[in-house]
């Protein structure tokens, strides 16, 4: 069949976080267009108008149940370096610990959760992995996200230890944590992780952390995939469906890849095919609203306005478009290895110049293989005993400061006016606002909108599962997105 | 993965939510809220995060219910209902079918046996409905404290009860599972709700017992900053002696409760809590005393017990209220003999 065009569009799409909804034109059995609409809009950024600025702490958590940390310590890092406060040593050890539970925990619900199921559909049963991807990923019922769900339940502990629960926590806070760690809960937290690395040594990657972490090249990944079974770990599983779909093919972003940096362990900068790594600047992010069912102009956040308009003349989405520079770029777990230069990460980039379906997974679960033995070592380094939170200065908080973080899914800036105590400007820019934004003034599609043209989908095929590999391997979170 | 009979099938939407009482969901029981579910013989007929159909797959399974071609056990709704802007329901489209989620959800719940307000913005319309509620945003049988929503304060599920209110920002895994697991049993009459539509058995307790930070209340001994041991009542706007919950019997996490963690309590659970008169992290007081007492204790009484305690308090509990460790232990002293 060719010569054909017809529109798609695609929702609930669902596995992801949160309402979202993709049009596609399709041509010849290839996404010719793509639009991203994100249909939810709750006015987070209304909300916190004229709140005390402490209040941010209580409300802007609440815009993500997946991302809630993220936005926590988006919200604390702004309003400390209002202050200025700066946490003691052990209260920095506490938050990156929270921070890295939740970036972990969302890397590993993703995987299992939200992106491996669409293995196990029919579609797939010729595949010579099929009888496996089906055992380890079907949705409910696969030994992965039964096994994984339960360690991510008691990794999860560590929430409950340091930060009362999740999400919505209130234990991060400008000046540390509120919760002191005593002798027997930092051996309490050994044990967690201790008991968190078997189980990702056992089902997922069937592997030491740190051999996984050590992949420094495509032969070696794919040397370490042949090395055993197909179906020993649930990576390596995933590498061979990879291989036989052509993933590394699938699905290429804009190029430009964006981190702002991580626990002092993965660098900031920006990443471009061949510019390499230069500084990342956020005084050149704005956020353009032509598409956007938004009033008012192209702005720096700073000066940024939310103001919903429905009926607005060609928007398609309640989410802003950010772009850097005037580039859409793309942000996310990816980013942040390829901007810090690991080798693996690099060397999936550099074939195809830029972000793809296999890219973006592997570099997921990498991150995941450096993060936890990180997490070992800060607990190791706190000092119980010794302060975990300093206080915040009596006078009220006034002037402008960003919160930049690394949420799982990529770079979160709250940029935070605060006149007299009181909220006056709050404006957020979510990891998936820059993945999953709509064309900007000058046309250019968002990152996902690019990164769909050219996937197949077959005539008469209303749930194409090449365009849901696509649009899953960002690991969207649409209530973060528009908030 | 039922052990006996048919499943007992529920269908669960997110409205203007966050995603945070699924992802607390998640980790119910330890071992995943599938499992823990199966127990039961529930069956999730569709879930935004956890099932394998999307899209058009998808939309059949609700037409399915929509239309009473499929039975529905339990209809679950996590988020606010938003009926913005000017009433046209347009800020939640229900991707892929052009309606409002409001819509969705009028159609769907006379459908159901029961129908669950999953957290508390669907319960009472929650933290969407602070400031000016820019989005309209209700729950699905309660304006914050006002009976209505978007069913209307007549609304009966098909079993007869209106919509069971299990709020909470984000509710406690158990009180999810262990509320849809009561239904399964068939003996659920609206005995068992408060007069907010919350389950009685997590709603007759207040977060505030078993409160690990209880000798600091009862000396009065109070925490003045973050990160501090003492009672976070009187200055860091606690609100456990008025929460409905028993989020300090059982653990959140495995370990954790708000106030363990050092942080106050907002009394998610009840409607309001989103917009209190003050900063969420200081307590609102008149002349010295907190605005919010403890439930059903006379103001007097609490004046009273309060300077009586403060006088009475221990050096060890007042040093210790103000440090984020035992400075000071408890005196080793050996047991008297009669």
């Amino acid at each position: 069949m060719t010569g054909t065009t017809r529109r798609l569009i695609m929702g609930p799409f669902n596995r992801v976080e949160g309402d979202l909804e993709v049009a596609l034109d399709i041509a010849d059995g290839l996404v010719a267009e793509a639009r991203v609409t994100a249909p939810l809009y709750r006015g987070f950024e209304q909300i916190l108008l004229a709140r005390p600025v402490s209040d941010a702490l209580v409300i802007a958590p609440r815009i993500c149940g997946i991302c809630s940390v993220s936005q926590s310590v988006a919200a604390a890092r702004a309003m400390a370096r209002l202050a200025p406060v700066d946490a003691p040593a052990n209260g920095r050890l506490a938050a990156d610990l929270i921070l890295a539970c939740e970036n972990a925990a969302d890397h590993l619900t993703h995987f299992t959760v939200f992106f491996a199921p669409d293995f196990a559909r029919a579609c797939y049963a010729s595949r010579p992995w099929y009888d496996a991807a089906r055992r380890r990923f079907a949705a409910h019922e696969g030994e992965a996200s039964r096994a994984l769900l339960s360690a991510r339940a008691r990794f999860l502990h560590v929430m409950g230890l340091l930060a009362g629960k999740w999400p919505h926590s209130l234990a991060l806070q400008p000046g540390g944590v509120t919760k002191g760690i005593d002798p027997s809960e930092k051996v309490r937290l050994l044990s967690i992780l201790a008991e968190f690395r078997e189980s990702l040594e056992e089902g997922l990657f069937a592997d030491r952390l740190e051999a996984v972490a050590a992949l420094d090249s495509l032969d070696r990944l794919n040397a370490w995939a042949e090395a055993q079974a197909p179906d020993r770990g649930d990576f390596r599983l995933f590498l061979h469906i990879a291989r036989d779909l052509g993933l590394e093919r699938l699905g290429r972003g804009p190029g430009t890849l964006m981190s702002s940096g991580s626990f002092g362990l993965f660098g900031p900068g920006v990443w471009t095919p061949h510019g390499g790594v230069q500084p990342l600047d956020p005084s050149s992010i704005r956020e353009d609203l032509v598409h956007a069912w938004m009033e008012g102009e192209t702005r720096s956040p700073f000066d940024g306005q939310t103001r919903p308009d429905a009926d607005k003349p060609g928007a398609y989405s309640w989410c802003k478009a950010p772009r850097l520079g005037g580039h859409a770029v793309e942000v996310g777990a990816l980013a942040r290895q390829v901007v810090d230069g690991h080798p693996l990460a690099r060397a999936l980039v550099a074939d195809h110049g830029g972000g793809s379906v296999m890219a973006r997974v592997v570099a997921r679960l990498l991150e995941l293989a450096r993060l936890i033995p990180a997490m070992e070592e800060w607990v190791r380094a706190i000092r119980p005993g010794e302060p975990f939170c300093d206080a915040m200065p009596e006078e009220p908080l006034d002037g402008q400061a960003l919160g930049l973080v690394e949420a799982a899914r990529g770079t979160l800036g709250h940029w935070l006016t605060a006149r007299q105590g009181r909220i006056g400007g709050y404006q957020i820019v979510a990891p998936t606002t820059w993945n999953f934004s709509p064309r900007d003034g000058d046309g250019i599609p968002g990152p996902l909108e690019q990164a769909l043209v050219g996937t197949p989908a077959a005539p008469g095929d209303t749930t194409p599962v090449a365009v849901q590999h696509v649009v899953r391997s960002f690991d969207p979170c649409m209530v973060c997105t528009v908030h | 993965m039922a052990t006996s009979g048919k499943a007992f099938t529920v269908l669960w939407l997110q409205a203007g939510s966050c995603g945070g009482c699924t992802m607390s969901a998640l980790a119910a029981e330890d071992v995943g809220l599938v499992k823990t579910l199966g127990r039961f013989g529930i069956r999730l007929l569709w879930h935004p995060s956890l099932s394998e159909e999307s899209g058009a797959e998808a939309l059949a399974i609700l037409d399915a219910v929509a239309e009473g071609h499929q039975e529905l056990d339990c209809l679950c709704v996590e988020g606010a209902v938003l009926d913005g802007p000017n009433g046209t329901g347009r800020f939640q489209i229900l991707s892929g079918t052009g309606l409002p989620m409001r819509d969705w959800i009028t159609r769907l719940a006379p459908r159901a046996r029961h129908v669950m307000a999953v957290g508390s913005c669907a319960a009472f319309g929650g933290m969407p409905m602070a400031g000016d509620n820019p989005t309209d945003a209700r729950g699905l049988q309660f304006d914050a404290w006002e009976s209505g929503g978007a069913l209307g304060k007549d609304f009966r599920s098909a079993s007869g009860l209106p919509v069971i209110n299990v709020s909470g920002c984000a509710p406690h895994p158990g009180w999810m599972v262990e509320t849809l697991a009561a239904l399964t049993l068939g003996d659920f009459g609206p005995e068992r709700l408060d007069s907010l539509g919350r389950p009685r058995a997590i709603a007759d307790h207040l977060a505030h017992h078993g409160c690990g930070r209880n000798e600091f209340y009862e000396f009065k001994a109070s925490a003045a900053r973050p990160s501090d041991r003492g009672c976070l009542m009187e200055n860091l706007g606690c609100r456990a002696t008025q929460a409905p919950g028993d989020c300090n019997i059982r653990r959140w996490n495995g370990y954790g409760s708000c106030t363990d963690a050092g942080y106050a309590c907002v009394n998610c659970t009840s409607p309001g809590f989103e917009s209190p008169s003050g900063p969420f992290q200081e307590t609102a007081k008149l002349a010295g005393i907190p605005v919010g007492l403890p439930v059903d204790m006379p103001k007097a009484w609490f004046v009273a017990l309060a300077a009586l305690s403060k006088s009475a308090t221990p050096q060890r509990v007042r040093t210790n209220s103000h440090a984020d460790h035992v400075l000071v232990p408890p005196a080793r002293r050996a047991p008297k003999l009669p």
